[in-house]
């Protein structure tokens, strides 16, 4: 039975709001976990809308460049936590309002 | 002998050169040495006098190279009448200045004489020049050695006054400068070629309009110098600072070359404008002649007296010069060089009494007649000269001086004359104050009459003051063609007596015996000849105004 | 004839030798003998040429050639050469005054040598050096043939009453006179030089005999003040400089700190006298300017009677004297304003004599009272002074015009052509004769008569002397002279030939020729009889004032003192002789001094202080310059620095490490950015 069809424009929507929660996820979260999780929602949302509109166009692209993205997360996070660890020995501290070594 | 005139601008200048050489402790060579330049230079400048030749009415002993042919400057040298007065009167008191100086300097000798040297031969290029470029350097050269002189050597305020001499004349000549930057461009425009030859500048003939602006720039340069009023009051302040050399040399010669300007100059080249001025220049120069006898009247200090008795002094040559007559003009001549003698010698006085006091104050004098005698002998004698007293030589000048301002105008000449009553209350009140009465003060009374170097230095102007007014002859001939050429120029009225005057009569050496004269066979001035030159030229008009 | 140039130089030649060597080195006696010696040739040489050519009726000249060669000016007659010759002129006029100027000086050169025998050596000489030179001097003066050789004398006798006057220069009162002496002079000399000034552009020579020439072809100027007229007015203020005439007399009398010898010679025999002789000289020139002449007749007529005024009240001997020199000055001047110019040089003579004679005898009675002057003082003295008081009694006799004394002749000669003239003249011309005798007599008395009235000088003094025979012997001759000198005068209503009046006759041909062609005036020559009845007059009033001082100094002694006490304001206005000094101190000398002090400080203040001004302004733009480039040049570079830095630094403050706020900006961008991309769609 068809209730209601599922249109490109409900994957897009939650993409949108998976990336929004992203967004304000980076902005307001102060642990930096929490932060790369909010980055991944963020790239997992884009994945989300390209594999959508993949679907939609019928050929492969979309989902190929999802599978890029994925793999740039998983790299990133890597290197995100690699540096976190360093930071995280000398600074003892999770908060990313005290990581502002770079301040000018 | 040839090249004359360059030898005796550039030997003091190569005396000061062998100076540099000689080690500053070995002061008694350097002493003789300046002493020997000196008086070696006014040995050959004697040669401009007996070599002088009365007929000759262009320029004498002329010398012309090549100097800066592009612009147009050459190293142009030559002479007449007055020029000739002026250098031997350079080159005598330069050599009385260096003598007076024996006993007096006795740190830095060596720059001390140096400077006395070069600012010889600034002042006789100045007067020797014949081209303006050449002319304005001497000029500018002059004033550098003198400022050392008064700033190094000088007593009392001496930075002030040097600085203040220097900056004053200064201002004056660069104007003077732009004075003739305009004559130069100005000839270009007429004659095409570029030239700062002054014997073509006396022969062009100028617009009014920029005769004035010319005049007025020279006059700035001139009149710093002569120094008229009211821009005279360098003259005080450098006079008094100034070591005893410092000040003959700026009385007897400096303030010469002012005058020497006005008449070398300013009048030849701008008749029309001189003849515009001549109640602007009259009223200044007589207000200079009362002016500064009255203030000289009310000083205290013995060398600014004598500094304002000058103003007073030149202001007659002045008046002499503007009146635009032969008389006059010969009057102002002859005084510029009564003037050198008589007031170099009365600062060659103080210089005396300073040396060995130390103190210019007239108070503390008094009663130095009895002290000492000789002196006070040479301080009237000197005295009298500068007030006129007849059978001296500043009575000449001022008798020719006045007569030659009467036909001008009576009431200058009225008032002119006053200043011989002044002349005479100052100078004579000062000669009391000093010389006569007891002497109060334990420090006067042990002071020491004339050396013979002293005396020495004041020979020559006691004979020549002398000479002057006995028997002025040989100085008033060698100055009228030098007077001719100005006044020729300048006043037209003259211009037919000073043509036949120059042709026929009394010019005793070379001219043919008049019949009823008996000149000596060698032509040479006879003092018991009277040629009868009863050169009654045809009346021409009477003398402007 | 060019001997006559001896004249002039022998005296100087005996002042050169005297002066540079005698000082130093000369014994009292040389210098005297030197100075005696060139005298004595002078002398000679004076009656030699008075005999020779000094009859020659036009007089002779002797040229040495140019002093100023010829050089054109401008004239009223066109344009002539000015030029001056060494002349020396000698005629009848001058003759007179050459054997006066020599002869008188010799005899006080002689009285001298003995007078100053205190001096030590070197003053002693310089005395003679200058006495010498002032000889020298006044001949040259007197033989001038033209003005500016005139003019060195003139003004050279000026400068050696200066070096005498102030002899004694230690005293201050003696320097002091000698300054005020030459400064009265230069005053007047500012007028001859004007007047000589003016002679050469209106006649263009200078030359006495070309002028008179010329001048005689002039027309006269009786009712104009014309050129002559104006030349002749300012040689007249020459003339009261030098004789001491109003309103320049005022050196006279303090001239007389000098020592006695020169009041003497130069105050009373020469040098005063060379105004007379300059008018005489050029009397052709005054005759022509009546107005003028006038002026000086009224001018010497009011000066004797003033100086005799004043003589009057004076107690100084001395002084005395030298207010009766001024006096008969006046007269000499009141006869040339008449036109008698042979009787102003006749009375010229005679004064010499006499006025020398009462000098030198005043000197004897000072010098024999160790220095008194002052007459209350003396007294009593013809005991003492025997030889002295016979000369001076002459002196004074022929002072007061006693005949048959010389100065009877003269002053009466004046007062009869005065008579002829103006009759107001001759009244103040009597008036002063009967003041004249009066006051010589009040003197003769004080000294001479009653009893001493003076101090012992020293503790072993005895009395007055009566000096050496040196001072003694020229009083005797000078007395002879003031006995015989009238008789060449002698004039017609005597019986006399006028032998002086002749002897100058060809100086004055020119004059007498005016003189007969003014003949037309209401004023007639005096006929012998009027002649005679006014020297009996004369003569008389002579006499009344000889009475009058008798009666009043000798008989009854004390009615002065009660005179003075009644009118005592007239007392100390003669005594203080009219406050004339005073008035000249305070009008000429104090406002010259304070004028000129005043300039002096307008010239520091005002004309200094503008040159000061623009170095000080020239210093102060310095600065601002300075302050312009420190502030404002530099400023604006430092500006741009300061600017970049601040710049950055406000910039910076957006770096703040916080990784946060970096996400925040990124997501506003990314907002901004797409809004404006809807927006632009």
């Amino acid at each position: 039975m068809q209730l209601f069809p599922i249109t490109p424009y409900h994957y897009l929507l939650l993409g949108a709001a998976l990336f929004a929660l992203g967004v304000i996820g980076v902005m307001v979260r102060r642990n930096i976990i929490i932060l790369f999780m909010s980055i991944e929602l963020m790239l997992n949302a884009v994945n989300l809308n390209l594999v959508a509109f993949s679907r939609l166009h019928g050929h492969v692209v979309g989902q190929v460049f999802a599978l890029f993205i994925v793999a740039v997360a998983a790299a990133e996070a890597a290197v995100g936590l690699g540096i976190l660890l360093a930071f995280y020995r000398n600074k003892e501290t999770l908060n990313i309002d005290e990581m502002n070594l770079l301040k000018g | 002998m040839a090249h004359l005139l360059s030898i005796v601008l550039f030997l003091p200048l190569a005396g000061a050169g062998v100076l540099l050489l000689i080690p500053r402790n070995q002061v008694r060579r350097i002493k003789w040495i300046a002493n020997i330049v000196a008086l070696a230079d006014f040995a050959v400048s004697l040669q401009l006098w007996f070599k002088y030749d009365l007929t000759a009415p262009g320029w004498q002993l002329v010398e012309r190279a090549e100097w800066i042919p592009s612009i147009g400057a050459s190293y142009y040298l030559g002479i007449d009448g007055f020029s000739a007065l002026l250098i031997l009167l350079t080159t005598l008191m330069g050599a009385i200045a260096v003598l007076s100086s024996w006993d007096v300097i006795h740190d830095r000798v060596k720059e001390y004489y140096i400077c006395l040297l070069i600012l010889q031969t600034g002042m006789i290029g100045a007067f020797v020049a014949l081209d303006f470029l050449l002319f304005f350097l001497f000029w500018e050269v002059m004033l550098v050695p003198m400022y050392f002189l008064i700033g190094i050597w000088g007593g009392g305020r001496r930075l002030y006054s040097a600085i203040k001499f220097f900056l004053y004349t200064l201002a004056g000549s660069v104007i003077m400068l732009l004075g003739i930057l305009a004559l130069y461009f100005y000839n270009h425009s007429v004659s095409g070629t570029y030239t700062f030859d002054v014997t073509q500048y006396q022969q062009l003939s100028v617009p009014f309009p920029l005769q004035k602006w010319v005049f007025l720039a020279f006059f700035f340069g001139f009149a710093v110098k002569v120094p008229m009023f009211p821009l005279h009051t360098w003259l005080p302040d450098a006079h008094t600072d100034a070591p005893t050399a410092g000040s003959v040399i700026l009385a007897a010669v400096l303030l010469k070359m002012g005058t020497y300007g006005f008449i070398r100059f300013s009048l030849p080249i701008l008749p029309d404008a001189s003849r515009h001025f001549v109640p602007a220049m009259v009223a200044l120069s007589i207000i200079g002649i009362v002016y500064g006898a009255l203030v000289a009247m009310a000083q205290t200090d013995w060398k600014r007296l004598v500094a304002y008795s000058s103003v007073s002094h030149m202001g007659m040559v002045m008046l002499g010069m503007f009146a635009l007559t032969p008389v006059g003009l010969t009057g102002s001549i002859l005084q510029q060089i009564n003037h050198g003698i008589s007031t170099g010698a009365l600062f060659l006085i103080v210089g005396i009494v300073y040396e060995r006091r130390h103190t210019r104050e007239i108070a503390e004098y008094g009663g130095l007649s009895k002290v000492m005698p000789m002196f006070a002998a040479v301080f009237l004698i000197m005295t009298l000269s500068s007030i006129g007293l007849p059978a001296l030589n500043g009575f000449i000048g001022e008798l020719l001086i006045l007569q030659g301002v009467y036909p001008v105008s009576r009431v200058w000449t009225a008032v002119a004359a006053s200043g011989i009553v002044l002349g005479a209350a100052y100078m004579l009140w000062l000669y009391q104050r000093t010389m006569f009465g007891t002497v109060d003060r334990p420090e006067n009374a042990s002071m020491k009459d004339l050396t013979p170097r002293e005396l020495a230095t004041f020979l020559p102007l006691i004979a020549l003051a002398v000479w002057i007014g006995l028997y002025p002859s040989p100085f008033l001939r060698r100055l009228e063609s030098s007077v001719s050429r100005v006044i020729v120029r300048v006043n037209a009225a003259y211009a037919p007596a000073l043509a036949t005057k120059s042709s026929s009569c009394d010019t005793p050496p070379a001219a043919a015996p008049t019949p009823a004269s008996s000149a000596a066979a060698d032509g040479k001035p006879n003092f018991l000849t009277f040629a009868a030159c009863g050169d009654e030229s045809k009346p021409a008009k009477p003398a402007p105004r | 004839m060019n001997y006559i140039w001896l004249l002039p130089l022998v005296p100087a030649a005996g002042a050169a030798i005297n002066g540079l060597v005698g000082i130093r080195w000369f014994q009292r006696r040389v210098a005297a003998a030197l100075a005696c010696a060139s005298m004595t040739a002078a002398f000679a040489l004076a009656v030699f040429a008075a005999f020779d050519v000094g009859r020659v009726p036009d007089g002779r000249e002797a040229s040495l050639g140019f002093w100023i060669p010829p050089i054109p000016l401008a004239t009223a007659r066109g344009i002539q050469p000015f030029t001056v010759q060494w002349s020396l002129l000698i005629d009848p006029l001058a003759s007179v005054m050459i054997l006066i100027v020599t002869g008188i000086g010799l005899l006080i050169h002689i009285y001298a040598t003995a007078y100053m025998n205190h001096e030590p050596r070197g003053g002693y000489a310089r005395f003679f050096c200058y006495m010498n030179l002032f000889c020298a001097f006044m001949l040259l003066l007197v033989l001038g043939a033209n003005f500016p050789v005139m003019f060195i004398g003139w003004e050279g006798v000026g400068l050696c009453s200066y070096l005498l006057i102030g002899f004694w220069y230690e005293k201050t009162t003696a320097a002091s006179a000698g300054l005020k002496a030459f400064l009265v002079n230069r005053i007047g000399d500012w007028g001859f030089l004007l007047g000589m000034l003016a002679v050469f552009f209106t006649f263009a020579t200078m030359d006495f005999r070309a002028l008179a020439a010329q001048a005689g072809t002039w027309p006269i100027e009786t009712s104009h003040f014309g050129t002559l007229s104006v030349i002749c007015l300012l040689l007249f203020v020459g003339a009261t400089g030098k004789s001491a005439q109003i309103p320049l007399f005022v050196w006279l009398p303090d001239a007389m700190a000098g020592p006695t010898p020169v009041s003497a010679l130069i105050h009373a025999a020469t040098m005063v006298t060379a105004g007379v002789y300059m008018v005489a000289r050029n009397a052709v020139l005054f005759s022509h300017a009546p107005l003028v002449l006038t002026i000086v007749a009224i001018v010497g007529a009011l000066t004797a009677l003033m100086a005799a005024t004043i003589a009057l009240a004076q107690n100084d001997i001395k002084r005395v004297l030298a207010y009766s020199t001024v006096s008969q000055l006046g007269y000499m001047f009141l006869a040339a304003g008449v036109g008698a110019f042979s009787a102003a040089m006749f009375h010229l003579m005679t004064h010499a004599f006499f006025k020398a004679l009462l000098f030198l005898a005043a000197g004897v009675v000072i010098h024999s009272l160790a220095g008194e002057q002052d007459m209350r003082r003396m007294g009593g003295l013809k005991r003492y002074l025997p030889v002295t008081f016979v000369t001076m009694m002459i002196g004074a006799l022929a002072l007061a015009g006693i005949p048959p004394l010389s100065g009877f002749f003269s002053k009466d000669e004046i007062l009869l052509r005065a008579f002829e003239t103006n009759r107001l003249l001759w009244l103040l011309g009597s008036l002063t004769a009967v003041l004249t005798a009066f006051y010589m007599f009040r003197l003769i008395a004080l000294t001479f008569y009653g009893a001493y009235r003076g101090p012992a000088h020293s503790a072993e003094w005895r009395g007055p002397q009566e000096p050496a025979g040196a001072m003694t012997v020229p009083l005797m001759a000078l007395a002879i002279g003031a006995i015989v000198a009238g008789f060449i005068g002698i004039p017609a209503a005597l019986g006399g030939r006028n032998a002086f009046e002749r002897f100058l006759a060809p100086s004055f041909a020119q004059t007498r020729a005016l003189a007969t062609h003014q003949a037309a005036s209401p004023h007639l020559d005096a006929s012998p009889a009027q002649a005679g009845a006014l020297m009996l007059f004369a003569a008389l009033l002579a006499i009344l004032g000889i009475a009058a001082a008798w009666r009043f100094y000798v008989d009854r002694p004390g009615v002065t003192a009660r005179l003075a006490s009644r009118w005592p304001g007239l007392d100390a206005l003669l005594r203080n002789k009219y406050y004339v000094d005073e008035f000249y101190g305070a009008i000429v000398v104090r406002s010259t001094l304070a004028s000129a002090r005043g300039l002096w400080r307008f010239d520091r203040r005002v004309i200094d202080g503008a040159v000061n001004a623009w170095g000080w302004s020239t210093r102060i733009l310095a600065w601002l310059s300075y302050m312009f480039d420190k502030v404002a040049v530099d400023g604006l570079v430092n500006a741009v620095g300061r600017g970049a830095g601040e710049g950055s630094a406000a910039v910076r403050r957006g770096q703040t490490g916080l990784v946060q706020n970096y996400a925040l900006l990124i997501v506003l961008g990314v907002c901004v950015f797409l809004t404006a991309y809807l927006i632009a769609r």
